[in-house]
């Protein structure tokens, strides 16, 4: 019998994310022969279309339709999940905020393996699943093999895999609600009391053209300076890193990256930015980026267009004396 | 409330460069400046806050060889009230889900309110406080960078998620949360509070103590292993500018310039 592999899909008001169809390609990945399940979670209408559209791109879909997890609320349907899924498969989940909060507990509930934040897939050899991690924030890499024999929780990373672009399949569509909620509602002691929208900024990065954005290597809070002097002197806007908002220096609306803003500039300027997946995927549009960093190994020189191995602290100063010179 | 945060040493970033060893299965280890994981800092900084509004204790716990002292010490410098080494010859190899069973073991023989771990540490994998939920069946959540206590049975919490935006949940003690950087500004350590805590004993339990069947832990039990450590090619890579300072401000210049980044 084929393999079973069944993917979480993410949704938003009837639309699936992009991961949908990522963890399509990464499921082919593992075992192109294998039989692969979308879940789908939710309520109502929003719920029906997802349906529809992820079955344009699975063999099956599964849905679990109820307005208590109209909501994805992680707690919840991580009880549910486990009346539902069958023991011993490989189950893929994005390796985002949700299939973070989701996940490991879920491995736990299924008694199967959990394999974290997977970039890339070398294929199974029996229940021998070999796969692509990364460590240190992405300066390097490691095989690692998992053991899949008692089923494993994969959670996989955003843009990892290319989306699997064929929709002609019309999947066949599986009500799970009646087995999900058969012993009534699951009590799991974390109940969901409301979103609160992220706080707006003076400035509003996600419309700049031209952005100056600074990370952990400024050092010093005071050395913040140099980097609004550039900025000034270039014409452009000041955004940064996560640790530059953890330590209180700029406002979280300055922040680009998964947890932060996205933004699509032209050009981007990265000075003492490692690089991590979080930063890099709130960079969209694909803009032009300059990399300035003091180690020529920081992910950021391999997806940067322009590189200048140097300390921002020297470096920046010239750079903005040479720029208001020449418009003098 | 009687807190405990679990703190893991790890080779500090900031400090170090990260390269792959000679034989390619670990990361080159001599020479690093080891610290305390950035997440766990912020943990232990918050459960002190808690303790100091709500009375109580902090404990940290890290589960390692001989070095992991030297976190726990740092962090009871900071201001945590006790500190618990786990370590043992059995322990060495554990997956994510070893650690996890280790933690399980301790936290059980203890009468814990709130147990907090970091989001993630060094490998990236945000892996153990959710499982540790999971195996006490306790309610879980991650990427908390807000904590309210309403009353000894119940906290709110926020979670940070995407766009900076926060999902706001109600939870029951006990339960296990993880913590994300910037929700608080974790305090500063000077050499005065090290050397205070300096003769402070640390207990260390073993497998037989804690009674973790040894099946479950170490390589034997890992599900999960690594094979080999590489640095991959990724795209094209940068265009890396040279010359002399002089020269490559000249030539950034000019292409900022003709990609429309001077205005
Ligand atoms: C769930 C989650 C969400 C996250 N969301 C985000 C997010 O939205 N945005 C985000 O940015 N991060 C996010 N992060 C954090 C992310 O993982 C990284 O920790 C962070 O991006 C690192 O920021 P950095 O590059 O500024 O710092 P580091 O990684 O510490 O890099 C600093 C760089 O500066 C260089 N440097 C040091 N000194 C100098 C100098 N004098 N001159 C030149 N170069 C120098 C170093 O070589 C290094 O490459 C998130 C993490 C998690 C777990
Ligand atoms: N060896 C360890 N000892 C104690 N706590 C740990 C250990 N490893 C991981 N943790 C905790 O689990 C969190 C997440 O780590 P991880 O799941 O390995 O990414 C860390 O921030 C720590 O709080």
């Amino acid at each position: 019998m084929a393999r079973q592999i069944f993917s979480y899909i993410i949704h938003k008001k009837g639309i699936p994310d992009d991961s949908a169809l990522e963890l399509l390609s990464a499921a082919a990945k593992i075992d192109p022969e294998a039989s692969v399940t979308a879940v789908v979670t939710g309520w109502g209408s929003d719920l029906s279309a997802a349906c529809r559209e992820a079955s344009k791109s699975y063999e099956h879909v599964w849905k679990v339709d109820n307005e208590s997890i109209a909501y994805p609320d992680a707690a919840l349907i991580s009880a549910l999940l486990q009346r539902v899924l069958p023991r011993g498969h490989i189950v893929l989940i994005p390796h985002e905020h949700f299939g973070m909060d989701l996940a490991p507990g879920l491995s736990i509930g299924l008694g199967s393996t959990y394999l974290p934040d997977v970039v890339a897939v070398n294929g199974i050899t029996g229940n021998l699943l070999l796969a692509v991690r990364e460590e240190f924030n992405g300066m390097v890499s490691t095989h690692v093999s998992c053991d899949t024999s008692e089923g494993a929780i994969i959670t996989v990373r955003a843009g990892s895999f290319p989306p699997n672009e064929n929709k002609d399949r019309s999947g066949l569509l599986t009500d799970k609600t009646d087995d999900a909620f058969q012993e009534g509602m699951p009590d799991c002691g974390r109940r969901f009391l409301e979103l609160v929208q992220a706080e707006v900024g003076d400035v509003d990065i996600t419309k700049s053209e031209v952005l100056v954005s600074v990370g952990r290597g400024i050092e010093e809070q005071e050395n913040l300076e140099i980097i609004h002097e550039l900025a000034q002197a270039m014409g452009a806007d000041v955004s940064c890193s996560r640790p530059i908002v953890d330590a209180k220096w700029m406002e979280k609306s300055r922040q680009v990256g998964t947890s932060g803003q996205t933004v699509k500039p032209k050009v981007y300027m990265a000075l003492g930015i490692s690089g991590s997946f979080q930063h890099l995927g709130g960079i969209k549009g694909s803009p032009f980026i300059v990399a300035i960093n003091k180690n020529l190994k920081a992910p950021i020189f391999q997806v940067a267009d322009v590189g200048v191995v140097a300390d921002i602290l020297d470096f920046i100063p010239s750079l903005t004396e040479k720029i208001n010179e020449g418009k003098k | 409330m009687e807190v405990l945060v679990c703190i893991k040493r790890v080779p500090d970033t900031s400090e170090n460069e990260i390269q792959v060893g000679k034989d390619g299965t670990d990361i080159e280890r001599e020479d690093l400046v080891y610290s305390i994981n950035e997440w766990d800092n912020y943990a232990v900084e918050e459960a002190i806050r808690i303790r100091d509004k709500t009375g109580g204790r902090v404990t940290v716990v890290s589960v390692g060889k001989a070095e992991a002292e030297e976190v726990i010490r740092r962090q009871m410098a900071m201001g945590a009230d006790k500190g618990i080494h786990l370590s043992d010859e059995t322990f060495n190899g554990s997956d994510g889900k070893g650690i996890a069973a280790i933690l399980k073991a301790h936290i059980e023989k203890g009468a814990y309110d709130l147990v907090l771990t970091g989001v993630q540490a060094d490998d990236g994998a945000g892996q153990v406080g959710g499982m540790i939920a999971a195996m006490l069946k306790w309610p879980f959540a991650s990427l908390v960078n807000v904590i309210e206590v309403v009353d000894d049975k119940t906290i709110r919490v926020g979670r940070e998620i995407a766009g900076g935006n926060q999902e706001f949940n109600e939870i029951k003690l006990p339960c296990v949360l993880s913590i994300q950087t910037g929700i608080n500004e974790p305090r500063y350590v000077g050499i005065r509070g090290i050397r205070k805590v300096a003769s402070v004993e640390i207990p260390v339990y073993g497998a037989s103590e804690l009674g973790v069947p040894v099946e479950s832990i170490g390589k034997v039990g890992s599900k999960v292993k690594k094979i080999d450590y590489f640095v991959p090619e990724l795209g094209k890579g940068a265009e890396i500018l040279e010359g002399n300072t002089d020269e490559i401000i000249d030539q950034l210049i000019d292409i900022l310039k003709s990609k429309g980044g001077i205005r």
